[in-house]
Parts: C-alpha cells; structure tokens; sequence
C-alpha cells in the first residue's frame, strides 16, 4: 500500500513537471530548435535508442563512473579507518584536507586535462575527487565515535589488529561511513557529467556538448532527463546494498 | 593472596582541580572469593576495578593478580559492563564466540562451548537472535556467557545491573550467585547497592568518597542460600547502613 503511495506520489509528480514544460513551450517564443517541447524531447530520445548512440554514451559513463567512485571510496575508507585511529597524525593531515574539500573537482579539470589528455582518465580523476572527501571525512569521524565499551571489550578479549579494524572498528563504524559513501555517489554522479563535458569526447557528458554543438536541444534535454532517472537508480541501488548489508549485521544502525 | 593490592593511589585533574579517586587503598581477595566494592559515587570502587582489570593504570602503589603485576587487560579476567558491550551486529552466539576467535578455538568447538553457557545464563533458543531484539536483562546474560565462554579466572563486573528494572535484577543476581557456585569463579563486583552487595558478597569492601579509599571490610557470613528478608540478611544490611550512617538516630537509641 506505501508502495502504491509513493508511486501515486512519483506519477503525479512527472506529471506536473511535464505539463509545466509543456505550458512554458505553449507560451514560449523561442524557436522550436532551441526549446523543444516534452514531445519533441521523447522523440528524441526514442531516435538515441535507436541508434544505439544512448546506450554507447551510458555504458562509457558507466565505466568511469563505476572505476572513479568505488576506486575513491576504497582508498578514502582505508584511509579513513587509519587516520581514525591515529587522531595525532590526522590533526596534521585534516587542514590540508580542509583546504583542499572546498576546491570543486571541475577546478582541477583543466589542469587534470593537461596531465593526462583527454579520454577516461579525466572523468575518473574527478569522480574520485567528487567521492573523496565526504567518504574520508565520514568515516574519519565514524571511527572517533565507536562506542569507547567496543573497545574496552576488544581488548579484554584479546582482539588484536588485524581483526580489531575488521572485527569491531569497521562493523562499528559502518552505518556513518555508508552516510558519507551515500552522499558521494549523488555528488560524484553530478560531477561525471561536468567531467565529460570538459575531459571527454564520450559519455553523456560529451552527448550534452555535442547535441547543443548540432543545435538539438531535443536531443540535450533527452540527455539531461538519463542522467537524471540514472541518477535515482543508482541511489536506490545503493539504498538497497545498505540495507542488506544492515540486515545481516542485525540492523545495526 | 591471590589478588594484592598494596598502596595504590590514583588521582586525576578535572578542570584544573585534583581529584584523589585512590588514597592509599590496599586490599587483598582469595581466589574464588565473591568481593562486592560498594560506596557512593567518587569513591573510587570504579577507578579500583579497573585498576584490577588493566583498563587504568594507578599512580602509586601496585596491583598484582596471582604474583604477577596488572598492566592491560587479559583474558584470563574479563569484565561484564553496565552498557552490556555486546556487539550490536554479531548474532547472540557470534557474540558469545567472540573471545573465543581470539582464542583460536576450532570452529566446530565454538559453537558447543557458546551452547552450553547460553544453557547456563538461561537462554538456549536465542542463539539466532541479535541484542536489539532482546531485553536489557537478556543482553546482560549474553555478556555474561560471553564472559564465561573463554573460561577466566576472575570475573570483573561493573554495576552490571544498573540499568535493569529491580525485579529483574533480582532475578540476575540470584543467577549470579548460582553461576559464581558452579563455576567457581572469583567475581569482584562493584555496586552502590547496598541491598545486592549483602545478597551477593563473601566480603562487602566498603568505600568512601572524598578522597576515594576503603572504610571497612565487612564479612558476610550467610552461606549459599540467601533470604532477602530473613533475619540474618537485614542484620548484615543494617550494619551496612549503619557504616554510611544512614541510620536515623531514633532508631539507633531505640536499638540501644
């Protein structure tokens, strides 16, 4: 019943937001080329599927995206649960982290860009940037908030490192760190599309820069629209791995 | 002695200020013994088990367990914590073979060990369950099996039951002393319960807050079968109270 709710909820929702971009191109003066209406957009969208040009472009995407996010959160959470537990190194490590968090990944594009060229490489680099810091700085904390009883425990029961990391501190500090990595993949997925728009001649970045370059804003907002229901999916894939991964530790949450 | 603790003092500065939670306090407990430490909070009965159990080290004096000088925790003793410690994602039998991983304990061992004492503490059939689906009570019992489970020689437990509903705690403490008699453990247990401390104890160490040191050591001599309201029960408990002069006055001149 909750089920039908929220998809009552999601039809409704659709609904008002293509009926408002039909009205604006009801009303509109521009020219039908530069503002398609939903119709045109779908249109589009059909032809991109048909001509297998979608589906080269998401599986492109996909692969950077996929490398750059779980190689960040890999590298961010095993660093994290180190500096975690070694306060006295993170406190020299930490301002440099916070000068750098603040910088947005698409300032370095044009100097990655210059490194490494264009291609994958770029998109990656700034993926791993995007997922970085939220995931180092998530579970960073999540580890100084481990229950102190955790490990009075483990060392009573003779738990030593490296069972204590994955026995008890990571387990421990899981539901914060799945915090940080949830919040990096919506920021991560934002920046592909800036990284493919600058570093990449594929990818649904590079199929926004191309459609505006043939003037086919159909094919823009098409674009546009995949990224965004990709988006959702993969949120609420995620959501499910959480969840059972929760599920099987009890719900420890 | 089996347990000597000779002169330890410790002290801690809180805002600026000292404060002594040891003065000087020396005690010694046989093996198998049930030792209570009860007093008021800021008596250093907390400050003592942990200085027994490894977690603190004292500032002054020395605390040796069976000759040898206590520096970290072993697992030979293993303390049961008011917060209970289970760990939260670990089923109840996974908790209750967790000290026995470290133990190297066959697999196929652990599960029969882990067995027999949720057997003891009253709670076969709940092997598969996780702590969030238990009670409080039932959570402490798990940490006691855990406890039991790789087998110590002293059991250190921290007002265990401080945060369970009285008739629960009742219930643990009969348990309590029934699983001190068949496993003959040595158990230091501290509380500011006067009530439990009378129902559990061979000796009640009774402290004093202020600077945190021992007031007297009071034996109780009531055998395995405790009555809470017999007669020989409110006599220990009163004298108990009579230490902390919480006696009203009339009543003492009445007794006189």
């Amino acid at each position: 019943m909750k089920k039908l709710l929220s998809l009552k909820n999601v039809i409704i929702s659709v609904a008002i937001l293509i009926l408002i971009w039909q009205l604006l191109f009801s009303v509109s003066s521009y020219d039908k080329a530069l503002f398609p209406s939903p119709k045109m957009a779908f249109d589009a969208l059909v032809e991109l599927i048909e001509n297998g040009k979608l589906f080269e472009n998401i599986r492109t995407s996909m692969y950077r995206f996929v490398t750059g996010y779980f190689s960040s959160v890999i590298v961010a959470v095993v660093l994290g649960l180190i500096l975690g537990r070694v306060p006295k190194l993170f406190q020299y490590i930490n301002p440099a982290v916070q000068l750098l968090r603040p910088i947005s990944p698409t300032a370095w594009m044009p100097f990655i860009v210059l490194l490494f060229g264009i291609g994958d490489v770029p998109a990656i680099v700034i993926i791993f940037i995007a997922a970085f810091f939220p995931v180092l700085l998530s579970t960073v904390s999540a580890v100084g908030n481990i229950d102190p009883v955790y490990l009075k425990v483990s060392k009573n029961f003779g738990i030593k490192q490296p069972a204590l990391t994955w026995k008890v501190i990571f387990p421990a500090a899981f539901p914060q760190i799945a915090n940080g990595i949830h919040l990096a993949l919506g920021t991560a997925w934002i920046f592909l599309v800036a990284g493919e728009m600058v570093g990449a001649q594929s990818g649904l970045g590079y199929q926004i820069i191309d459609a505006r370059n043939n003037i086919r804003a159909d094919i823009l907002l098409a674009t546009i629209l995949v990224i965004g229901i990709i988006g959702i999916l993969l949120d609420g894939l995620l959501k499910l791995v959480e969840k059972v991964i929760l599920k099987s530790w009890g719900g420890a949450a | 002695m089996y347990i000597e603790v000779k002169d330890a003092s410790k002290n801690y500065v809180q805002d600026g200020k000292e404060f002594v939670a040891l003065d000087n306090v020396s005690l010694s407990i046989d093996k198998g013994e049930f030792i209570c430490l009860l007093g008021p909070s800021g008596c250093g009965k907390s400050t003592l088990l942990n200085a027994l159990a490894g977690f603190e080290k004292v500032n002054s004096g020395t605390v040796k367990i069976d000759g040898k000088e206590v520096t970290s925790p072993s697992i030979n003793n293993i303390t049961i914590f008011q917060n209970y410690g289970l760990l939260p994602w670990r089923n109840v039998q996974k908790n209750v073979e967790l000290g026995l991983e470290s133990k190297k304990v066959p697999k196929s061992e652990r599960a029969a060990i882990a067995q027999k004492y949720l057997e003891l503490v009253g709670l076969s059939g709940y092997e598969k369950r996780y702590p969030k689906q238990l009670s409080g009570g039932q959570q402490q019992r798990v940490a006691i099996a855990r406890g039991l489970a790789v087998d110590p020689d002293i059991i250190f437990m921290d007002e265990p039951f401080g945060a369970l509903d009285a008739i629960t705690r009742m219930k643990l403490q009969e348990d309590i002393l029934r699983i001190s008699r068949e496993e003959k453990k040595t158990i230091i247990f501290v509380t500011h319960d006067i009530e439990e401390a009378v129902f559990l104890a061979d000796r009640i160490v009774v402290m004093m807050a202020d600077p945190g040191r021992i007031k007297s050591i009071v034996k109780v001599p009531l055998g395995s079968n405790r009555n809470r309201t017999g007669e020989n029960f409110l006599y220990v408990r009163d004298r108990i109270f009579e230490l902390f002069n919480m006696k009203a006055d009339e009543y003492i001149e009445y007794y006189i």
